[in-house]
């Protein structure tokens, strides 16, 4: 049963409705290896197997019954413990949430509930989702599952890990300065960060309301474009979802014989994205990857794009700011885990809620935030943000006059050992730089694999920028270039039991 | 010892009457059992988002058309952050920068009361004191209710134009009906922003603010009594600390809350969950049009129309229900000066009577319209109307004709009842007749009053004469 776990969602799908694999089978076995891997990879907070026994047998019946909810039905799959559960612990990997259990799921829950996927857990990641390597987890770092010994990535480091330890098909994670996009690099796996505005935010637990977006992890691009089908499309409960419908009718069936559907795709390379601070084998694998898509019959072209640079220091401000007020309701008093010391003084109550229960990253980040928003720095950082902000978006908006596609590192490194990057925030912020301008702009990206390390072995992703909802084409030429390379499958040895060392399948 | 002119400033917060909140669909009914009317929004639970009630904007852009005001067509929300148990997001969504009504005036005793804005936000919970566990516990069902918030400019200059400027506002915001105006059930809560400066000087002294004044009167002696307070100190010597007060209308004085030092940094920016609001310029356009007549007209045709005394029409106009039973009586019954007359006299009366407050009056138009009816045609006396009137505003009858039918109340006015009353009221006093016919005519008097006594009042008097006259010729 393991085997099968290594298969995509959309055979998994497809093996479910023709009855070759039972739901609650594969839905044991998932969870079998979710617990196995979890000792090495740590990439569960909280493994809910009563309830995807359950939901497992509900959609067997509805299956038996002739009534397939949809092409993923009976998938298992694990969301990132930031996206609210009804009945079933959700953390931000926080210790100031410990002991809150949220009374209501998530739009992308109950959509993912309604279509059948089976959900077997929650996943670990960086504390309210701020840090690159899922270090900042109250619960333990997550680990790579192509070296134990180092980061699986972050914040959706276990969302990463999951799926590139061939546990869940795939997961959901969210991505507010590419948490999605690096862990998925760094685990050789394909990571979706979805227009703003195409997946529901009801039920995510905020950190940058204006850049965050839920979107899907998975051993490949048709299968992200799968999981994209159901999570997409307006949610009244928010108010900044968009109508958008995503339908991967046109990728679905893209194969080994669809290349060509890469002939006369305009993909622009950025020269400020292979600057300086870019490991060589990224850079040497990402130049590479353009020059297999030029082979296929793309139209790749370098370009200017100085804006880049500009955006770390507006995503830091903006991000910050907005982490300052969404956190600000974590008090200790209504929930999660506060001081109960009868008598003890209200500020002082919340000052050691909040000081004992978040940690350090969260705080400088805080700390960050609302001094940028206080009264007399609100101009000079914030509105100045905006300002960098804006000339970003109409940059992006001059350059998809002339491409499709923007072709970029995901990371200008692979993935760090662990503690190697925690001590030096600096270096580990200007580590998004490749990612930050996407979310800043509301835009479309993929990560996927390209490749591996000539330094450590280690994988590598490329990114696809699009531009505002050409979510469809994003995934359409990461599915095309996938049909014509095989990076994204290859997985770690023992990749289920969290092995070290890695081998292509 | 100098002159010393007063200067006062409003904010006034007015909950909103939608029949859900503003960034959820919780009900917003008053007095529900605790923390029922709450949802993840509303409790600002983690993952929770608002969504815009369109129908809390459409209100407050009724109140800022009805005042005057311009209105912002691509207005934004802004968080405001503070720490406090009744706001459980840490943060109230507000307006700051692009507040959604701008450049208003409300017209008092002949000047203009500028508003500087009417801007939207969400209201807070409660903390309720439990005494017997000594805690303080929260309740969210306020929480997320709709409120505006009126700004004015510091352009009031005395307890009573003040006290005016509230109740002109007021009384445009409940004909329009967007909010009840409850100041004791807090859904109009103001505060009272006040200085006071040397007569003929243009520069504002330092001010102090007194928060949430609960009625009328009590702001009118909230203002009077600061002033006193402050000039005082001025004339001490000692200077006047920018702070918040609390009005204690038992004490008839103001107690120092906090000071300008203790002010929160509130952190605003722009309100990410929430797309700016954009109006168009029709929209706003049919909102003016479907607005209802307001007090400022009504003020207007209400002496030119009816002929209403300036002081009617006042009290008449600042209440939605008595404007409404007026303007119903007076195009039923075609009288509306015995309408006024009737609100003005015994209505309002009976009202104060009984400790109410005009918005509770229930009385039908049908029913005042149908005793002025009968009592200028005559068919009752004024005894007889007053006790139908106080009969019909207890809520004891809702048909006045039959009412007066089973109390007996309507007038004798046919004849051969009348004249066997007229004569056994002769025959009782057959000296009178004789005293009568030698041309002592007070004793026409006394006679008549025995035979309206035998009517227990109820006699027409015209008939009744007439018939006297020819008993006795």
């Amino acid at each position: 049963m393991n085997d099968y776990l290594s298969y995509s969602a959309i055979k998994l799908g497809g093996l479910i409705q023709s009855k070759q694999i039972g739901v609650a089978e594969l839905t044991r076995a998932a969870i079998e290896a979710a617990k196995e891997s979890n000792d090495g990879i740590n990439a569960f907070i909280t493994i809910n197997e009563e309830e995807a026994i359950r939901q497992a047998r509900r959609v067997q019946s509805l299956i038996d019954n002739g009534d397939t909810p949809s092409k993923l039905a009976g998938v298992p799959c694990a969301v990132k413990d930031n996206i609210s559960t009804r009945g079933t612990p959700t953390t931000c990997a926080s210790r100031i949430l410990g002991g809150y259990t949220p009374m209501y799921d998530a739009t992308v829950v109950e959509r993912l509930r309604a279509a059948g996927t089976v959900m077997i857990g929650k996943l670990n990641m960086d504390e309210f989702a701020m840090g690159s390597t899922t270090e900042t987890s109250a619960y333990g770092s997550a680990r790579n599952p192509w070296d134990p010994s180092r980061c699986p990535g972050g914040s959706s480091g276990g969302a990463a890990a999951a799926v590139a330890a061939r546990v869940a098909p795939f997961t959901l994670g969210s991505d507010t300065g590419g948490s999605i996009r690096q862990p998925a690099a760094f685990c050789g796996v394909t990571g979706f960060k979805p227009t703003y505005g195409a997946v529901s935010r009801w039920g995510l637990i905020a950190y940058g309301s204006s850049l965050d977006q839920i979107g899907p992890i998975a051993k490949d691009a048709r299968d992200c474009a799968a999981v994209m089908t159901i999570l997409s499309g307006e949610d009244k409960r928010d108010g900044t979802s968009t109508p958008f419908e995503f339908d991967d009718s046109s990728i679905a069936n893209v194969n080994a014989d669809s290349a060509d559907l890469l002939v006369g795709l305009r993909v622009g390379v950025p020269d400020e994205a292979f600057e300086t601070g870019l490991d060589p084998s990224v850079r040497a694998r990402t130049l590479e990857a353009a020059d297999t898509l030029s082979n296929l019959g793309a139209a790749v072209e370098r370009f200017s794009f100085p804006m880049f640079k500009y955006a770390v220091p507006a995503y830091y401000i903006i991000a910050s700011a907005e982490a300052a007020s969404n956190l600000s309701r974590y008090d200790g008093i209504r929930y999660g885990r506060g001081v109960a010391e009868p008598g003890l003084p209200l500020d002082e109550a919340i000052i050691r809620a909040r000081s004992e229960g978040f940690g350090r990253e969260v705080k400088r980040r805080l700390m960050l935030g609302n001094f940028a928003l206080s009264a007399g720095y609100y101009d000079a950082y914030y509105n100045k943000a905006l300002q960098a902000k804006a000339l970003l978006c109409g940059a992006f908006d001059a350059a998809f006059d002339r491409f499709d596609i923007l072709l970029t590192p995901t990371a200008p490194t692979t993935a760090m050992r662990l503690g190697e990057s925690l001590d030096d925030p600096l270096t580990m912020y200007l580590g998004d730089i490749y990612t930050v301008p996407v979310n800043l702009a509301g835009l479309p990206a993929v990560s996927l694999p390209c490749g591996f390390s000539d330094k450590d072995g280690m994988p590598v992703g490329m990114q696809f920028i699009g531009k505002a909802f050409s979510d469809v084409n994003v995934l359409r030429a990461a599915a095309a270039y996938q049909s014509a390379t095989d990076w994204h499958q290859c997985a770690p040895v023992s990749a289920a039991k969290g092995g070290a060392a890695y081998a292509t399948v | 010892m100098p002159q010393y002119e007063t200067v006062v400033g409003l904010e006034i917060h007015v909950e909103l009457a939608t029949a859900t909140k503003v960034f959820c669909g919780c009900t917003t009914a008053f007095g529900g059992e605790q923390n029922t009317h709450v949802c993840p929004v509303c409790m600002g639970l983690p993952g929770a988002l608002p969504v815009l009630n369109r129908q809390a904007v459409e209100y407050a852009v009724r109140a800022g058309l009805a005042l005057n005001c311009n209105i912002t067509r691509n207005a934004v929300f802004d968080r405001k952050h503070y720490f406090y148990p009744d706001l459980p997001k840490a943060f109230q969504i507000s307006q700051l920068y692009l507040p959604l009504c701008t450049d208003g005036w409300v017209e008092v005793f002949g000047k203009r009361v500028r508003i500087r804005e009417i801007h939207m936000e969400e209201d807070a919970g409660k903390l309720v004191h439990d005494p017997w566990t000594d805690s303080t516990l929260v309740d969210f069902n306020r929480c997320g209710v709709p409120l505006i918030e009126i700004v004015t400019q510091p352009d009031m200059r005395t307890p009573e134009e003040t006290v005016e400027t509230v109740r002109q506002i007021r009384a445009a915001l409940s004909m329009l009906g967007v909010s009840d105006c409850k100041m004791q059930e807090g859904s109009l809560r103001v505060d009272v922003n006040l200085s006071v400066r040397p007569m003929g000087s243009t520069a504002l002294g330092t001010r102090t603010e007194m928060k949430n004044i609960n009625s009328l009167k009590s702001i009118g002696r909230a203002v009077a009594g600061e002033t006193a307070r402050q000039i005082e100190q001025i004339e001490l010597g000692r200077p006047i600390i920018q702070q918040t007060r609390r009005w204690d209308d038992n004490k008839n004085a103001s107690m120092a809350m906090r000071s300008k030092e203790d002010a929160h940094d509130y952190r605003y920016f722009p309100e990410p969950d929430l797309a700016p609001l954009s109006l168009s310029d029709e929209w706003i356009e049919s909102r003016r049009a479907a607005l209802p007549e307001l007090p400022e007209q009504k003020r207007v045709r209400y002496p030119a129309e009816f002929g209403l005394s300036a002081y009617d029409t006042d009290i008449l106009v600042s209440e939605k229900t008595l404007c409404e039973l007026f303007e119903r009586t007076a195009a039923i019954c075609g009288k509306p000066k015995d309408a006024a007359n009737w609100i003005m006299g015994e209505i309002l009366a009976a009202l104060k009577e009984r400790g109410e407050s005009p918005d509770q009056l229930t009385l039908a138009p049908e029913a005042l319209a149908r005793i002025i009816t009968l009592q200028s045609g005559g068919e009752i006396n004024r005894n007889a109307a007053r006790q139908t009137l106080t009969a019909a505003l207890a809520g004891e009858t809702s048909d006045v004709d039959e009412y007066i039918k089973a109390n007996q109340l309507a007038m004798v006015g046919d004849a051969s009842a009348l004249m066997e009353i007229v004569k056994q009221v002769i025959n009782a006093d057959p000296d009178s007749d004789a005293a009568y016919r030698s041309g002592k005519e007070k004793v026409f008097g006394f006679l008549m009053g025995q035979a309206m006594r035998a009517l227990k009042g109820k006699g027409d008097p015209g008939r009744l004469k007439e018939l006297l006259k020819q008993g006795l010729g």
